[in-house]
């Protein structure tokens, strides 16, 4: 049953993620993504990590999605406004994501693939009680200093937004 | 020979049950949003089709299949009728999670109330109204329809900014009760208020957090686009909104989420902030654990329309936001007060415990 | 100024006091409000199967008198005509011929009498400046039409017919 899961979700996932790069509307490209975030957040709900599956859909097909579709809905995008790419960005582009993907399949080379397969399935960690816990002892600065970060981030925003003031 | 396991049985049976009574109650709300609106105007309201009017929703359910199917020739075809359905599906999903009785013993097995109680209900609750803006704003992308489009965008900025005041005052609440899962917030509202033995099941969350109701019960109207918060789909004013160009039973779906959206969200704050299934007194009347529980449903039920009852006196007592007031008030009001909420109780948790 | 109703409130624009602004107490009065409608008695009148009587002074669709025998009163005299501030009416006399006695009871009669309902602003001057007991406002509602030129009314629409009441308000159109 997991098994097959896996699979359909697999499959979904990187069908969903072709086809945000294939799609030649931007507006599908999101709503591409947000089947892909759901794919994968059905593959943390497997892993028993129900807390990272529901935050996954609140945060990134739930608001920053939404966000980006705001945008390109405002844009207008379409295929007389597409600029022509030259060819040698072209071939910059696809060494440069090839080389990503290199790294990436060396990282997963080097991993212990048993480890990875026994230890983490049946365990209770992604639950929300044990994520917690765990969060706010163990973790306790680094999760701090991620919110002073996001802090940071929000008043940054907000002052980008009143710069203008100034002029006034 | 059994083909499916019996408890797989029971929860379709209770599936089925809550899909069809979510369904026909909201199917009777559009009747008595009308005769609720007729009533506060000195009216009578819809009484031609059957007595009191009962047959009006199917009447108006056979027109809107009726109508004319139009679909734009500029339109997105495939995401024109991706987003009334989005919207549909997410306002049917949350009733997943809310727990409708207590259990049931029968046939010598005890049967829970509820589709299903994960332990992160109340994060579901947010994940599936955070994909409902979805239907809005593929629908009104989808119409290539400048007026829609501004509708679209109108609704998503007002549903995705009432979401954090929302999502903020029940943090403070699921800092009270110490648990995500709706069945077990329900269950810890059973006992005295205060301890107080003659307030016996009435520890409402709502006498605990009153400011946080307050923001949750306010942020609820503008997540299902209701008067006050109606700007989405504000005929008068504004060109319709998001569903501009729909028509037939397509922009049935549309109205008949918002309705379906209205049952789901009395359905949750009376769960969350009334108590439930849970009646007051309910030892002393000394009745079997069934009888009990058709009595706790009946109770919910009860709570669940006069929230929907109530959800329709502020539709015609309220005037329209201004949209700048709108975001005022989510933004620098809602916002605010439920981080005070969320200090203070903080603060009375740290004092008392 | 002076208030007739003494219901009147004056505005003054000042700054909100703290518990105004929470704008709490008075959505509460507005819902009080509404709520206490909906208990009031309702003003609907169940159209069709109940109709509101007519005020006794009602002006309606014009009607052209016959008297007892069944003669038309109107002897085109044209004083309607005249005090029509609308302008509304237009006569064609014509003259009584040797064995119309019984249609008509005067010696002048109006060949053709016809009322532009879409210019009548049914004031009842016709009524008022008519001699001879000819032209009457009756209860009944000049009916609604798509064309123009069914709002012409000749005398097929405006003369009694024969066999019904002879007092104008009581008036009944023939039962189908």
């Amino acid at each position: 049953m997991d098994n097959i899961l896996f699979f359909i979700l697999s499959a979904l996932a990187i069908g969903g993620a072709l086809m945000v790069i294939l799609a030649r509307n931007p507006v599908y490209s999101v709503l591409f993504t947000i089947l892909t975030f759901f794919a994968i957040g059905g593959h943390f709900l497997l892993l028993n990590a129900q807390f990272l599956f529901i935050v996954n859909i609140i945060v990134y097909a739930g608001a920053i999605m939404v966000l980006f579709l705001y945008v390109i809905m405002m844009l207008n995008l379409n295929k007389q406004s597409e600029p022509t790419q030259p060819f040698f960005i072209k071939v910059i582009a696809a060494i440069s994501g090839g080389l990503l993907l290199i790294t990436l399949l060396g990282a997963l080379r080097g991993m212990d693939s048993d480890k990875v397969i026994s230890d983490i399935p049946y365990s209770d960690i992604g639950l929300v009680k044990n994520l917690g816990k765990v969060l706010f002892t163990e973790y306790l600065i680094p999760f701090e200093i991620s919110s002073v970060l996001f802090l940071s981030a929000m008043i940054g925003a907000v002052m980008l937004g009143k710069k203008n003031l100034k002029d006034h | 020979m059994e083909i499916l396991p019996i408890e797989v049985i029971d929860k379709l049976v209770i599936i089925v049950a809550v899909f069809g009574i979510s369904l026909v109650i909201a199917m009777y709300s559009t009747l008595a949003e009308r005769k609720v609106s007729a009533f506060l105007q000195d009216r009578i309201g819809p009484n031609r089709a059957g007595i009191f009017g009962i047959f009006q929703p199917l009447a108006d359910g056979v027109k809107f299949f009726m109508k004319e199917e139009i679909i734009p020739a500029t339109a997105d075809k495939g995401l024109f009728i991706l987003g009334p359905s989005l919207s549909m599906l997410t306002a049917c999903m949350t009733s997943a999670v809310i727990p409708w009785g207590d259990t049931l013993e029968l046939f010598g097995r005890v049967i829970p109330l509820q589709v299903t109680d994960i332990n992160i209900a109340v994060l579901y609750v947010f994940a599936v109204v955070s994909i409902g803006v979805y239907g809005i704003m593929i629908g009104g992308w989808a119409s290539n329809n400048k007026f829609s489009l501004l509708g679209a965008l109108r609704a998503s900025s007002q549903m995705i900014s009432y979401e954090i005041a929302m999502g903020l005052s029940i943090v403070a609440l699921i800092m009270t009760t110490g648990t995500m899962s709706i069945g077990e917030i329900v269950y810890q509202q059973g006992g005295e208020l205060y301890g107080i033995g003659a307030l016996d099941g009435f520890a409402w969350n709502v006498f605990y957090q009153p400011l946080g109701f307050l923001i949750f019960m306010i942020c609820a109207f503008a997540e299902c686009n209701r008067t006050p918060f109606d700007l989405p789909e504000c005929e008068a004013e504004l060109v319709g909104g998001y569903h501009t160009e729909y028509s037939s039973m397509k922009l049935g779906f549309y109205l008949f989420a918002e309705y379906i959206n209205m049952f789901i969200s009395s359905a949750i704050m009376s769960a969350l902030y009334f108590g439930g299934f849970n009646f007051p007194f309910i030892d002393k009347l000394d009745l079997s654990h069934n009888w009990e529980t058709i009595i706790g449903v009946g109770f919910f039920f009860t709570k669940i329309i006069a929230f929907i009852f109530f959800f329709m006196w502020i539709r015609w007592t309220l005037p329209r936001f201004r949209y700048d007031q709108l975001m005022r008030l989510g933004w620098k009001i809602l916002i605010p007060l439920s981080i005070l909420n969320i200090i203070i109780t903080g603060l009375v948790l740290l004092l008392t415990l | 100024m002076y208030s007739l109703s003494k219901k009147s409130k004056v505005v003054v624009k000042k700054e909100m006091t703290w518990s105004e602004k929470l704008y709490l107490p008075a959505i509460f009065q507005g819902l009080m409000i509404t709520i206490r409608h909906f208990f009031k008695k309702k003003a609907t009148l169940q159209y069709p199967e109940q109709k509101k009587e007519f005020a006794a002074v009602y002006r309606g669709k014009h009607i052209l008198k016959r008297d007892e025998q069944g003669r038309e009163n109107c002897t085109a005299c044209g004083l309607c005509a005249v005090s029509c501030p609308a302008e509304a009416i237009t006569i064609v006399a014509a003259e009584r011929q040797k064995g119309e006695e019984h249609l008509y009871r005067e010696e002048k009669y109006a060949a053709s009498y016809e009322i532009n309902m879409l210019r009548c602003i049914f004031c009842g001057l016709c009524e008022e400046a008519c001699p001879k007991d000819a032209v009457y406002l009756t209860e009944e509602l000049a009916p609604a039409s798509f064309d123009r030129t069914d709002f012409i009314f000749g005398k097929d629409k405006l003369v009694q017919p024969l066999g019904t009441s002879a007092h104008p308000k009581t008036y009944k159109p023939y039962k189908k």
